[in-house]
């Protein structure tokens, strides 16, 4: 008889998940312990100190920059789940109205499209409109490409909801509203949730777009520190990447606890 | 049945404001892309002649006469465009075959781990995308620079006599992109993977096909659909790439998405960088349009 060997991990097996994981965590643990090195030289080890994050509350331009991503990444994660929800709906239960695929064409292709060609087709927009750029600007642009994440991650949800549930509904006689917001709306809670923080952490990373779309006096976190890495490595900016990654870490075990909570079944649907 | 309440009326009502918005902010603004690449550079604020305006009405149209494609033609017949539009293409292919290789037998262990161990896994390759893309690229300068961490490994080790340079070299970009793409190239293979029927493998080994034949003739071919996607969602981005190439490689040579960047930052001359974003989209066209059908597809199996 042979050996079941079908389940039983190799040790080739093992050895690619341990390179893996190593590959995908061990610059950001150096990040960090760097970011606690009281030497001024980056490199040199002198000892552990808080003094990089003292430096960094006391940057009055990173404190407003870091403000200003905030604010923009909250208004436009809102916007964005409110019409990324819509279209998900659209999508799954409006059956083929026309422009469908025009409509769903739009939606993905910003998932895949080349920021610096978003970047640049807005800011062209805003300029033949005549709109001032700054928060706004920024956060229009930030929705557009938000939204097609939520509308995915939406729709992947009501994908997999049992229909029955909500055609039982009105059956019974709701009307369509009260179905929605009494059998559709709890069940995909859950995605709604995670794709207001998916929004939410994709408008916090974005450089390019945010570029192209601000204006003068409204830089957004990633642009100060993109103009500060190009100058090089400095400790402050370690202490800077360390704060964002601890929230963006609380983030995530906030949205793990969401979705195991309201998920009783085994289905949960992953934030991509 | 014929007064029952469906959800296709209010859901199709629903369509309305999202597609606005998209039409307002998607497809319009590249209708002003194509018609910026169409004029001429001008000293100007903004740094363009206009081509045609509506709001002038007919008259407008003889304004079509002053339309030119010499932006075009410049992107042909200078090097520095054709040159990096290739760049990006080779960076890319080139890019998306490491990732494949790397990712694979990543995605393929996890998918053979217990099920319980399968949720903590894939949210450990979930997390490196949730942090910024900046913060892992700057990660990567810490470690590579002159007397960064590897560096001082190699040393300690006397695996060489003087530090080496890491920084501003293509394996650095590769490094970096293949860093920053892992976890869109391991979900999708993780994904198809996944869902494969390991009675479909005992059968394979029953028949006494090999393990290495086995995994041939039946894992690779059912993960095709998982390779292609992780492909497409990996590519098409690492053509237009800006952020890793400006800060990890050399500037002797520029990726199409570095020298759109420069047009229009640093010598201000729209109407090129807008042809340029043009011809890039045209490149893309047809992965574009492979991924939305794959999308589609995945979406329609979904439901």
């Amino acid at each position: 008889m042979k050996p079941r060997t079908v389940h039983a991990l190799s040790r080739f097996n093992v050895v690619s998940l341990a390179l893996g994981f190593a590959f995908l965590y061990v610059p950001i643990v150096i990040l960090v312990i760097y970011s606690f090195n009281a030497s001024r030289l980056v490199t040199v080890w002198g000892g552990w100190s808080l003094r990089w994050y003292g430096e960094f509350f006391h940057d009055r331009a990173m404190l407003e920059a870091t403000l200003m991503s905030f604010r923009v990444a909250a208004t436009s994660a809102t916007i964005a789940t409110l019409l990324g929800t819509l279209a998900a709906m659209a999508l799954s239960r409006g059956g083929g109205f026309k422009g469908r695929t025009l409509f769903s064409g739009m939606l993905y292709s910003p998932l895949v499209m080349p920021e610096v060609i978003t970047g640049l087709s807005l800011l062209l927009l805003f300029v033949a409109i005549n709109a001032e750029r700054g928060f706004w600007t920024v956060t229009i642009a930030h929705t557009t490409l938000t939204m097609c994440f939520v509308a995915v991650v939406v729709q992947s949800r009501l994908g997999s909801l049992d229909r029955s549930l909500e055609e039982a509904a009105m059956d019974l006689g709701c009307a369509p509203a009260r179905a929605f917001a009494a059998v559709t709306l709890p069940l995909i809670a859950p995605a709604i949730a995670a794709g207001w923080m998916l929004a939410f952490t994709l408008s916090l990373d974005d450089l390019v777009i945010a570029s192209f779309t601000t204006g003068p006096g409204s830089a957004t976190l990633p642009i100060r520190i993109y103009s500060e890495v190009r100058l090089g490595v400095k400790p402050e900016i370690n202490a800077i990447c360390t704060v964002m990654i601890a929230l963006i870490a609380v983030v995530i075990v906030i949205a793990s606890l969401v979705s195991k909570l309201s998920s009783d079944r085994g289905e949960n649907a992953a934030p991509l | 049945m014929s007064a029952r309440f469906t959800f296709t009326r209010p859901a199709r009502l629903a369509a309305i404001a999202p597609y606005l918005w998209m039409l307002l902010f998607f497809l319009v603004p590249f209708g002003f892309v194509l018609k910026i690449s169409l004029s001429q550079t001008a000293i100007a604020q903004p740094p363009y002649v206009p081509v045609f305006d509506l709001t002038q009405g007919l008259s407008a149209i003889n304004g079509l006469a002053e339309l030119s494609l010499d932006n075009f033609r410049l992107l042909v017949s200078d090097n520095l465009y054709v040159l990096s539009y290739l760049r990006s293409l080779a960076v890319a292919a080139v890019s998306t075959s490491i990732l494949l290789v790397i990712g694979y037998p990543l995605a393929y262990a996890m998918a053979r781990l217990p099920r319980r161990w399968q949720a903590l896994a894939m949210m450990l390759v979930i997390i490196p995308f949730w942090t910024s893309f900046l913060i892992r690229i700057y990660a990567w300068i810490n470690i590579l620079q002159h007397d960064g961490v590897l560096n001082k490994f190699l040393l300690v080790l006397h695996l060489v006599s003087a530090p080496v340079v890491w920084l501003s070299t293509d394996s650095a970009m590769y490094l970096g992109i293949v860093y920053s793409y892992l976890p869109f190239m391991i979900l999708p293979l993780y994904a198809s993977l996944a869902k494969m029927d390991p009675a479909l493998l005992e059968a394979a080994e029953d028949l006494g096909a090999s393990r290495t034949r086995a995994f041939w003739l039946v894992t690779f071919p059912l993960s095709l659909p998982g390779i292609a996607a992780g492909t497409l969602l990996c590519f098409i981005p690492i053509v237009g790439e800006f952020v890793i190439p400006d800060l990890l490689a050399g500037s002797n040579s520029l990726m199409i998405g570095q020298t759109l960047w420069l047009e229009f930052f640093t010598n201000k001359d729209w109407p090129v960088a807008s042809a340029a974003a043009v011809a890039l989209l045209l490149l893309l066209v047809v992965p574009l349009a492979l991924y939305d059908r794959l999308q589609r597809r995945r979406l329609e199996q979904a439901r």
